[in-house]
């Protein structure tokens, strides 16, 4: 699905290697266990959080390769899903609340002046622990986001439905009927909605926020099938309390503490051999 | 000691109190009903709907004028309360932590204690007074301002049922805040909106004080809204403080019309929220 908007990694050729760096002092590589080729989609650099005097997050650097599965886990509080909100400037809308730091998307820092933050959010889609389909019909509640950004035109819209349905895997499900209400579906294909509904607007970054964490173990291996498939075109960052589901789905995996970033590695090496001896009481369940 | 006997007893006598209480609240709405249907079913016939009032001692004719009158009162009091009603209403619960917020929410509910006679005075220094003239649009107008509270806060409360994930989820989406609130949350509670609505209609249909010096009176048909205008509650009282047996006979026949109009809005209001509720399951 649309190929041709996203940047086309490039081969870690051998040519690659020796081509001569011609740019300005290179950037600090982003914090982060991908391989020297992987483009970082979305990076944080010394991000902390605060709801009033309370410090939710304390200086969280790390970055997400796109085209990947990046799982964030760690105990209830710790800052996961501040840290995700973070990213598409949605705790703006709690009040009393302040962010140190930068977000880059694409390199441009996100709590910068002149974002627009209607495009940002139009960019790094999310979707929610609970399914939050609009009270509308099943179409409509995919076309919203291609409706109020003015992204296609009219007679297009219901291609774009049908392709965003197809992408989450519930086109074959609600084809007879794209025009009965979305609040008629079951509680996974609401989920899987709301995807469509994120897909729709073609974001870059995929957010989601313990998408499967009210849905029955049927459901819920649907919608890590469909995170599996849509790691091919999209960059995905996730929060999840199931350890399995962030080691089936993720790559990369980020332990949260306390508001801290504790271990961030690739998948296999945190839930097989752990740096940290306080990640390995969790994942074994020693707490938590 | 006879503990649950004595517990037993408590319990009966409370819950007698609540019938009782519940009886109280009821009768004088049942004697009112069917008193009002009783004086008022006698004279009831088609000339009151079709016919024009006819001059003291001559028998029949009708409100034609007053029903006419008072569907236009409400008709220009819906467009002034409506749109402002639920816009403030949406300010509230969208926008309402601010200060200024609970300012217009303390506001809204005086304004909604503030007797109707003191409406009305308002709106005659308003539409009245500057141009030396009573006239329908005064009349809506003042009926407009005993609405605007009762929508605002009806919005705002209903709003506020509606849950916030919705609004996080248009704005993922790249909504404005204003456009989550009004293509989103707006449509959400519309059915309670809607309700809110109808009853603040009915509530301001059997308004006659705010009219007496606004739209005042008129006893020939008359469409145009910078004149005086009837109305059925007016029309009511005019005729209730007569001398005339036959005046009294038509007034019961207007207070009756008045009641089942009010009873038909809100039972209509109670069927169009149950229907919407049913095709939005919230």
């Amino acid at each position: 699905m649309s190929e041709e908007t996203m940047t086309v990694i490039e081969p870690a050729s051998p040519s690659m290697v020796t081509a001569p760096e011609i740019s300005a002092p290179a950037p600090p590589r982003p914090a982060g266990p991908f391989p020297p080729g992987a483009k970082v989609r979305i990076e944080t650099r010394g991000l902390s959080f605060f709801y009033g005097t309370n410090q939710a997050l304390h200086d969280i650097s790390l970055g997400i390769p796109e085209k990947s599965v990046t799982a964030f886990i760690g105990p209830s509080g710790c800052g996961k899903s501040t840290f995700l909100r973070c990213l598409n400037r949605m705790n703006d809308i709690i009040p009393d609340t302040r962010v140190e730091g930068e977000v880059l998307l694409d390199g441009h820092d996100i709590y910068g002046p002149g974002t627009d933050v209607v495009d940002l959010r139009r960019r790094v889609g999310m979707v929610f622990q609970k399914s939050n389909p609009f009270p509308k019909s099943i179409s409509e509640n995919v076309a919203y986001g291609l409706k109020i950004n003015g992204l296609c035109r009219r007679s297009e819209l219901p291609e774009r439905v049908e392709r965003a349905l197809r992408a989450s895997a519930l086109w074959d499900e609600v084809k007879e009927r794209l025009h009965t209400s979305a609040l008629g579906l079951s509680g996974g294909q609401q989920q899987r909605l709301c995807i469509a509904r994120a897909l729709a607007v073609e974001p870059e970054v995929l957010l989601m926020d313990e998408p499967a964490s009210a849905l029955d173990p049927i459901a819920t291996q649907k919608i890590e099938e469909l995170i599996y498939d849509l790691k091919r075109d999209y960059t995905i960052a996730i929060v999840t309390h199931n350890m399995q589901q962030a080691a089936r789905v993720s790559e990369y995996t980020a332990f949260f503490m306390l508001g801290r970033l504790v271990e961030y590695d690739r998948t296999d090496k945190i839930f097989t051999n752990p740096g940290q001896k306080i990640t390995e009481d969790y994942i074994t369940g020693r707490f938590g | 000691m006879n503990i649950p006997g004595r517990r037993r007893i408590l319990s009966k006598i409370v819950v007698g109190l609540c019938g009782l209480a519940v009886l109280i609240a009821l009768v004088p709405l049942a004697l009112v009903f069917f008193y009002v249907v009783k004086q008022g079913f006698a004279s009831l016939n088609w000339a009151f709907f079709t016919r024009m009032p006819k001059p003291v001692g001559e028998a029949g004719g009708g409100m034609a004028n007053a029903i006419l009158g008072t569907f236009f009162l409400i008709v220009i009091a819906s467009i002034v309360a409506i749109p402002v009603g639920v816009i403030a209403g949406v300010y509230l619960s969208e926008y309402g932590k601010a200060r200024f917020a609970t300012l217009v929410r303390f506001t809204a509910d005086v304004l909604n204690g503030v007797p109707s006679i003191v409406i009305g005075i308002f709106a005659y220094g308003l539409a009245v007074l500057p141009v030396h003239r009573f006239s329908a649009l005064a009349g809506g107008l003042a009926l407009g301002f005993m609405m605007i509270p009762i929508i605002t806060r009806t919005t705002e409360e209903l709003l506020n049922l509606v849950p916030s994930t919705l609004r996080e989820g248009a704005l993922a989406l790249g909504a404005t805040r204003a456009r989550a609130a009004f293509g989103v949350m707006v449509p959400a509670a519309l059915p309670g909106i809607l309700t809110g609505i109808l009853l603040a209609l009915a509530r301001i249909a059997g308004e006659t004080a705010p009219l007496l010096f606004t739209s005042f009176n008129n006893r020939y048909f008359s469409t145009r809204l910078d004149q005086p205008i009837a109305s059925l509650t007016v029309q009511v009282f005019t005729y209730a403080i007569s001398p005339y047996d036959d005046w009294h006979r038509q007034a019961w026949a207007g207070a009756l019309v008045l009641v089942a109009f009010v009873f038909t809005f809100s039972v209509f209001a109670r069927v169009v929220t149950r229907r919407l509720e049913r095709m939005h399951r919230i």
